[in-house]
């Protein structure tokens, strides 16, 4: 595993009249932690599922190591190396935790012996090993969002986009995502862009931070800079009470 | 040897004797039951093999079909038709019928998955084309029209054309019922199986970890419809007639459904234990029937039975009596 480039060129969607994300450009060099934040609502998943495939954009490119993924189908925007997870988790509820994580191996290892056995590297990384019989529908949340890392890393992704996995989690869970996506990042390389609205993680991940609001970016730099701009103060971290 | 391990898998000692001893018995059962017993056995048989190849779409997959009496009366109206015609046995028209029964599956299956019909919206999408199928075979004067197409009954048996008694039948529905067990098993412990369950729970979720959703549900539908036309044509040569109104019929579809959701949809066995059950009942409401004389009492039964097995056992009969036997096999 190691890290891809993620450009973003003036990407750009539009719901019917709605413009979601409008020309919005940024990029994540191979290797880094980058965050994305913004109000609720400012675009944020509209931008990860055009990176992801679920949507095409109506406009721009998205690039990872310079190719062009943006429009391909979610399966082989997967295949060039995209993992993600969902803000909304997406277990397959009916299947044991094992079983939800050897689907995402399968992907680069095709026999299932060999997926089940990098599958179980994962789970025990992620600290879910015990839980590997239990039906994915029986975890609790934070248990859930571990799962949805789990699968999404599974796939050996180049790029790993994290859609609000620190959300519901206890500050102390959080310091244990955060030191597990950090030691990550360090041990394999793999780029990482995250959504997040944990500041405390944010600040402890991210080397830079791009914003977005009624989707379009406001902002771009470090987390210290970011968190001194008067834009960003106005529209988003103002209603932080933790900073 | 290796594929026979291979299959067997993880499965416990206790279940591979057990399934051994339950297949020397059907082995062994034409020389130990009498007619009417081989002949419920026989049924029990179809509806186990039907119900495994709806169970694929369905139960795998997790698409609803509500029209596999396509499948069925295609593959049963080409075999017979070909051999009505021109003398072309079974063995080789069901080739045929296989091809286009496939055919007819990836036609539906790509209309519904190509533009993401989902649920009941598929269901119906899979009706219709049962539907106008049987009214195209009403007017399609070469496969006998709405009067049906008639084979000659022969008694003596004759396995090349697959014509004779019971006990021919018997052994040609055991081996399909069986080779239908064995190749689901082996579909679910492969990378396509679990790509199905994947889709099943989330397609979405499926497609984000790179599974090829569209591709794999076609293959669901093909081998699901393949499977159901087999059944077709054994149904044809054993029954020696075929009409539009019943091959194609919503009850026919509805009927290749029931044993799968009452044994557990998505199991192996679900389809085998709800076959025993379904025809069990179905064969002593009929009895009752006869014994009390009132009109209906087989239906209403059946249907009051069906109901509270449903209420009781949502998951199916075979989960709760895996339990029961400490055999443990959940939903995959």
């Amino acid at each position: 595993m190691s890290g891809a480039r993620l450009d973003l060129e003036g990407v750009t969607k539009h719901f019917r009249g709605l413009r979601a994300v409008h020309e919005v450009s940024f990029t994540v060099p191979a290797g880094a932690i980058h965050a994305l934040i913004g109000p609720n609502g400012a675009g944020k998943t509209t931008i990860f599922n055009m990176i992801a495939g679920v949507y095409a954009p109506n406009g721009g490119v998205v690039r990872l190591d310079g190719k062009a993924i943006s429009g391909l189908r979610p399966d082989l925007i997967c295949d060039a190396g995209v993992g993600r997870t969902f803000q909304l988790v997406k277990p397959f509820k009916g299947l044991s935790v094992l079983e939800n994580v050897t689907v995402g191996a399968l992907h680069r290892k095709p026999r299932v012996a060999e997926a089940q056995e990098s599958a179980n590297a994962i789970l025990s990384r992620l600290g879910l090993y015990d839980r590997r019989h239990q039906l994915a529908e029986s975890l609790t949340l934070p248990d859930r969002k571990r799962l949805e890392v789990a699968r999404a890393l599974a796939t050996e992704p180049k790029l790993l986009l994290l859609d609000e996995v620190m959300a519901g989690l206890r500050p102390t869970e959080v310091d244990v995502m955060v030191g597990f996506l950090r030691e990550l990042n360090q041990r394999t390389g793999l780029t990482i862009l995250l959504i997040e609205h944990v500041m405390r993680a944010v600040m402890a991940l991210a080397a830079e931070v791009v914003v977005v609001s009624y989707g379009e970016k406001i902002a771009e730099g470090t987390p210290q800079e970011i968190s001194r701009h008067q834009a960003v103060l106005d529209v988003y971290l103002g209603e932080q009470e933790e900073l | 040897m290796s594929f026979i391990r291979r299959l067997a898998g993880n499965a416990p000692p206790r279940i591979l004797w057990s399934l051994g001893v339950l297949l020397a018995l059907l082995l062994l059962a034409p020389a130990l039951l009498g007619k009417y017993w081989l002949s419920v056995l026989i049924l029990i048989l179809y509806f186990a093999y039907v119900g495994q190849a709806w169970n694929v779409l369905m139960g795998f997959a997790g698409q609803l079909s509500l029209g596999h009496a396509l499948y069925a009366g295609l593959g049963g109206y080409i075999a017979a038709g070909l051999y009505f015609h021109y003398g072309i046995g079974p063995w080789a028209g069901l080739f045929a019928a296989v091809a286009v029964a496939g055919m007819a599956g990836a036609i539906v299956g790509y209309l519904g998955f190509r533009f993401s019909l989902a649920g009941v919206y598929f269901a119906l999408l899979t009706i219709a084309f049962a539907e106008f199928t049987r009214v195209a075979f009403d007017h399609w004067e070469w496969a006998g029209g709405s009067g049906g197409l008639f084979l000659k009954v022969e008694h003596a048996t004759d396995i090349v054309n697959l014509r004779g008694g019971p006990v021919l039948f018997y052994y040609s529905i055991l081996a399909l019922a069986a080779g239908a067990f064995i190749l689901c098993r082996a579909l679910l412990q492969s990378r396509l199986g679990q790509y199905w369950l994947a889709i099943r729970e989330d397609a979405e979720a499926a497609q984000a970890v790179g599974v090829p959703v569209l591709r794999c549900k076609m293959i669901a539908i093909v081998i699901s419809a393949a499977l159901t036309a087999l059944a077709g044509v054994w149904n044809a040569f054993y029954y020696n007639n075929l009409f539009p109104e019943t091959a194609f019929a919503m009850g026919r579809s509805i009927e290749i459904t029931l044993a799968p959701i009452i044994g557990g949809l998505g199991t192996l066995f679900g389809p085998i234990v709800g076959a025993v059950v379904l025809t069990g009942l179905g064969e002593a409401f009929t009895d009752l029937g006869d014994v009390l004389r009132i009109p209906g009492t087989k239906q209403i039964f059946y249907g009051l039975a069906l109901l509270v097995i449903v209420v009781y056992r949502p998951a199916g009969v075979w989960p709760w009596l895996a339990d029961k036997l400490g055999l443990k096999e959940r939903r995959p």
